[in-house]
């Protein structure tokens, strides 16, 4: 399908991310991972659970920017952190900086004692990348985002996880990192980050171009998959019909 | 009939009760029913050298700007619609927080939940491996005198007991004697702040008789017991401009003149002018005449 836009193949390889979690609390934080959630739970993995991002499981799969759906349980912020210490739980965080051993850093850029710019603060990285399954969305791809080294490790990799102990990696499980322009993984040699796939129309040389370390690339790199029509379908006509993703992922004719 | 007592009190009274180098949690989760009337008068206080422990909004930013700070213990400071808190974000960059804590989002209920069960920590997996142990030299580890199925006995972090002197929070309904119910979707952890300090003060919509907290609401809404509280205040939107679900919504169009505000020396001080200079009921009034007024001129820019 030629029509097929950049956001659409990011929202399909978000969803790829949770199809084989089985029946596991979906945690995805903004919109593209929200989208790509409620896309896996209308197709490849019905049985996620999915909350209103607030304080509700819900039954249903409501379009973004509504939470009105059918009611299934009550997940307020301290029984989150209830089911983060528990395990079944598959978060999709942002990054702010992502590094080639995987770390995350959504904190602070600079010394953290006097940082240039204020972030978020460390929320629940450190806590999720040790506990659940623990993914990443990048919206834009580039060297000041994939680099060397993070300046805070919010989101602890597998290197940083063993080097702390059994206790670190016990339940570490890094997913992926999607990003407008690939599919990674950190499983390179040394747990490093790796390429699994490139978007259509991205090649393995404007990869390495947009990062600021040298991405493991492996002998075959395939193309991420297009959506289905039926996929295409739900994305367009029910999840997002007011085209919000193209907030994240614009369209070539509008960057 | 005997009646257990009256708590009641003002504003000012609660205030009366903190002094400066004293550890306040503040209740609620970013920018959401959080007891923004205690903090104004916190910050028209002559209160300083605090060591403040929140889930971060507003309240973190003003007290930061008002330079009342003197540790800070968070995990994020966030405006949720705006994601980076300005005040905050400027006292960091300028590095006017002598102390800084910043802790995973889950340590701190362990953290609370060791203080209000007495206990000087708790053992929790997150912090391993990342940077909150590197930034925070005085978190310690703890080995597990239990060997795990595969024989490890493995090490976690000590998380230390969040013992706070004051608690301050913010429901949606209180009697006098201090049982107060929240109606909204989360009751946060503001049970947790009450437990874990030595005075809790309940700030609320509305004082109702015992008997009208169970007219409408279920009673598991109930989730401050009297015997945790030691003062309770009426402050009606007294969360603003945060939620009071479902009394009111975050009051989003203030939300962002006031971080508009934020962004620049001059019209931050005129914001505080307006806003900030008198009492709650200044506050308040000033609030009705800015969306009576300015928020339509606004719009049109």
């Amino acid at each position: 399908m030629s029509d097929v836009t950049r956001a659409e193949i990011c929202a399909t390889a978000i969803a790829d991310t949770f199809a084989g979690d089985g029946e596991i609390f979906a945690s995805p934080m903004g919109l593209m991972p929200t989208l790509g959630v409620r896309l896996a739970k209308l197709t490849s993995n019905p049985d996620l659970a999915i909350s209103d991002g607030e304080s509700l499981f819900l039954a249903g799969v409501p379009p973004l920017g509504s939470g009105r759906e059918v009611v299934e349980g009550w997940i307020p912020f301290r029984r989150v952190f209830d089911v983060v210490a528990n395990g079944p739980r598959h978060v999709m965080m942002g990054a702010t900086q992502i590094d080639r051993h995987g770390n995350q850093n959504i904190s602070a850029i600079g010394d953290f004692a006097r940082p240039s710019r204020q972030l978020l603060g460390s929320r629940g990285a450190p806590g999720n990348t040790v506990n659940n399954r623990t993914s990443y969305w990048v919206p834009k791809h580039s060297p000041r985002v994939f680099v060397e080294a993070v300046d805070v490790v919010t989101g602890v990799g597998p290197r940083r996880a063993r080097e702390a102990g059994v206790a670190a990696t016990r339940f570490h499980d890094l997913g992926r990192i999607v990003t407008n322009l690939g599919v990674f993984d950190v499983r390179g040699p040394d747990d490093t980050v790796r390429l699994l796939s490139t978007h259509p129309g991205v090649s393995v040389a404007d990869v390495q171009q947009a990062s600021g370390f040298e991405v493991y690339v492996g002998a075959e790199v395939p193309n991420t998959r297009e959506p289905s029509a039926g996929e295409l379908m739900l994305i367009r006509e029910m999840l997002d019909p007011r085209g919000l993703r193209y907030r994240e992922v614009p369209k070539p004719e509008e960057q | 009939m005997t009646r257990p007592r009256d708590k009641q009190m003002s504003i000012d009274d609660v205030v009366s009760r903190i002094s400066s180098g004293m550890t306040i949690g503040i209740g609620g989760w970013g920018p959401r029913r959080k007891p923004m009337a205690l903090v104004r008068a916190l910050l028209r206080s002559d209160v300083t050298d605090l060591t403040v422990v929140s889930w971060g909004g507003a309240d973190v930013g003003l007290l930061a700007e008002a330079g009342k700070i003197r540790r800070l213990v968070y995990a994020f400071v966030s405006l949720d619609s705006i994601p980076l808190e300005p005040l905050f974000a400027k006292a960091r960059q300028d590095g006017t927080i002598p102390e800084i804590a910043e802790w995973d989002e889950g340590m701190f209920f362990t953290g609370l939940k060791a203080a209000s069960e007495r206990l000087p920590f708790l053992p929790m997996r997150a912090g391993l491996g990342s940077d909150v142990l590197t930034n925070n030299p005085d978190l310690s580890l703890v080995t597990s005198p239990y060997p795990a199925a595969d024989g490890v006995h493995e090490e976690f972090v000590a998380v230390p007991a969040l013992n706070l002197d004051v608690a301050l929070v913010h429901m949606n309904r209180a009697d006098v004697h201090g049982n107060a119910s929240y109606l909204g979707p989360d009751p946060y952890f503001d049970d947790l702040f009450c437990m874990a300090a030595q005075q809790a003060f309940v700030s609320c919509e509305q004082i109702v008789d015992t008997a009208g907290l169970t007219v409408d609401a279920p009673v598991q809404r109930l989730l401050i017991h009297r015997t945790q509280v030691d003062g309770v205040v009426e402050t009606p939107n007294g969360a603003h401009f945060t939620t009071c679900t479902p009394d009111y919504e975050r009051d989003e169009a203030f939300q962002k003149h006031y971080a508009r505000s934020a962004a620049d020396p001059q019209s931050w001080a005129a914001f505080k002018a307006r806003f900030l200079s008198g009492d709650e009921a200044a506050y308040q009034t000033a609030v009705a005449d800015w969306r009576r007024s300015d928020q339509h001129g606004e719009k049109g820019k």
